[in-house]
């Protein structure tokens, strides 16, 4: 450990528990991060889209049966579900007690039916940012499509009309804007995966960059 | 399934450089050999970190600090310094009121200190001195940009290059002894006597974009998001291609 001179910190507000092992919820600040408390940083690499909920769609295809594409009124059309928890950026701050709406990702998946081949998915913006996922981290109630954050409608620097919403990985994994998920038998890397960024993206592991 | 996948649009392509794996997850020490005041609430550090690996201009590194009981706080910091081979990189920092990382820097580091890097990080907003370059930077999101500028600088490079640098007040301006004949500042609060006050506008950008260079420009915006939104979307406004804007946020 390299201890440096004079350095305290803030107080110490909450010890590191990643529980969630039996499905109980991931609660605490994963290392290396702090609480950003009221901020919710915006760190998008791209011109923020105006695209209004009448324009946007999403599609899943790939290793489907069912090849399909909503409308933001197709999509609402599917049962609610809401996300509360907390979310984790790699740059280092965490946002505890979020609630977004939106649908869980397993009500689109059920429609298209991935192949049991399906591995991994590519999920890609209106804007062409895309990143990878294992299947496995966007079913299981873990993944959601979201329109709203707070009760209000999700604005468009954090991914309105509507973004993935992924809370247990890091949240360049939550692609803004999002346009599809593209269902394939292995692993591609995606814009910051090409970038240096890990492929998965555990908080609890701290797999920020590809290597950690 | 081999052809690899892509999504029917695309921003900016990835990556001006591939991001060296082992650089990127190795922890280096890092020591303060030099603090210059560069405004009342910036300063620069000089860090030598002597199995740097290089890096662009545009790219930033992670930096931690460890408090006696193992705590970390770690940050993304913009390099300021243009690549060159002395084992030496140069920081930029914000005092950001009640900062942790920043205000230990301010507050606290002297000559002498250890900090840990990791890096370079980020392909995406580099510049290795290729295409025509654009830049829109406010506040400390001139630190990326000024790395370009010197690096063109230091160079000799001919391919154009403009600044347009947005800071409260000329005393507020960072790094304003070193800007030439590249850089356009624009002042929001006060400004020298007979200078408008205001925030980067259309005007501003217009005749910038209607020197199109052959190829165009290649759009960098730094700065808090606020300001990203703004000058992105002026950007756009002004005829620049989505796809030829890159910008970094800093939160
Ligand atoms: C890619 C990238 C590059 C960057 N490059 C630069 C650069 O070149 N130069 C630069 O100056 N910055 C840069 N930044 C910003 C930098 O990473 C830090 O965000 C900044 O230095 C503030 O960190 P801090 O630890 O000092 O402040 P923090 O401790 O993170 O606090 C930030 C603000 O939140 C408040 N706050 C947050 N939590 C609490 C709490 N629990 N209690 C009280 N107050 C709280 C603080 O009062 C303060 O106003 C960059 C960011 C990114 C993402």
């Amino acid at each position: 450990m390299n201890v440096t001179r004079g350095f305290t910190g803030r107080p110490r507000v909450l010890p590191h528990s990643p529980k969630g092992v039996g499905g109980a919820p991931i609660t605490g600040l994963p290392p290396g991060q702090y609480d950003a408390g009221d901020d919710w940083p915006v760190l998008s690499a791209e011109v923020t889209p105006d695209l209004t909920p009448a324009e946007w769609t999403f599609r899943i295809d790939g290793l489907v049966e069912e090849p399909r594409t909503w409308t933001w009124k197709q999509a609402h059309e599917l049962p609610g579900s809401v996300y509360a928890g907390d979310i984790h950026c790699v740059t280092s701050w965490s946002k505890f007690g979020v609630r977004f709406g939106g649908v869980s990702l397993d009500a689109f998946l059920d429609v298209v039916r991935p192949h049991g081949s399906g591995t991994h998915a590519v999920a890609y913006s209106h804007t062409g940012y895309t990143t990878n996922l294992p299947l496995a981290d966007l079913t299981g109630g873990r993944a959601w499509i979201a329109w709203e954050y707070d009760g209000e409608p999700l604005a468009a620097e954090h991914g309105g009309p509507a973004r993935l919403l992924v809370p247990h990985l890091y949240f360049w994994k939550s692609a803004k804007w999002i346009a599809g998920l593209r269902i394939l038998d292995h692993d591609e890397p995606g814009f910051w995966e090409q970038n240096g960024y890990h492929a998965r993206g555990n908080p609890w592991e701290e797999q920020r960059y590809s290597g950690d | 399934m081999t052809e690899s996948f892509t999504p029917p649009t695309r921003f900016a392509v990835p990556g001006r450089i591939a991001v060296s794996e082992s650089t990127a997850t190795l922890w280096q020490t890092a020591t303060i050999t030099e603090i210059r005041r560069e405004t009342p609430h910036a300063a620069t550090f000089r860090l030598a970190v002597p199995r740097w690996a290089g890096h662009l201009p545009g790219q930033h590194l992670m930096l931690r600090l460890t408090a006696d009981d193992g705590y970390v706080a770690q940050r993304h910091y913009s390099i300021a310094s243009a690549p060159d081979d002395s084992g030496h990189i140069e920081l930029t920092l914000d005092h950001v009121a009640g900062g942790e990382v920043s205000g230990w820097f301010h507050t606290v580091a002297k000559p002498g200190d250890e900090v840990e890097v990791r890096g370079p990080l980020s392909g995406f907003f580099a510049w290795p001195g290729d295409r025509p370059a654009l830049l829109i930077g406010a506040g400390s999101g001139v630190v990326p940009l000024m790395s370009m500028v010197r690096h063109h600088r230091v160079r000799g490079l001919d391919v154009p290059l403009r600044l347009l640098v947005s800071a409260r007040g000329p005393e507020e301006l960072i790094y304003a002894r070193e800007y030439g004949a590249e850089t356009t500042p624009v002042f929001t609060r006060s400004a020298p006597r007979g200078e408008p006050v205001g925030r980067i506008a259309a005007a501003h950008v217009a005749p910038l974009l209607a020197e199109q260079p052959s190829g165009g420009w290649e759009a960098y915006v730094c700065g808090s998001n606020g300001f990203a939104e703004h000058a992105s979307r002026l950007l756009v406004a002004a005829g620049q291609p989505v796809d030829r804007i890159r910008i970094e946020r800093f939160g």
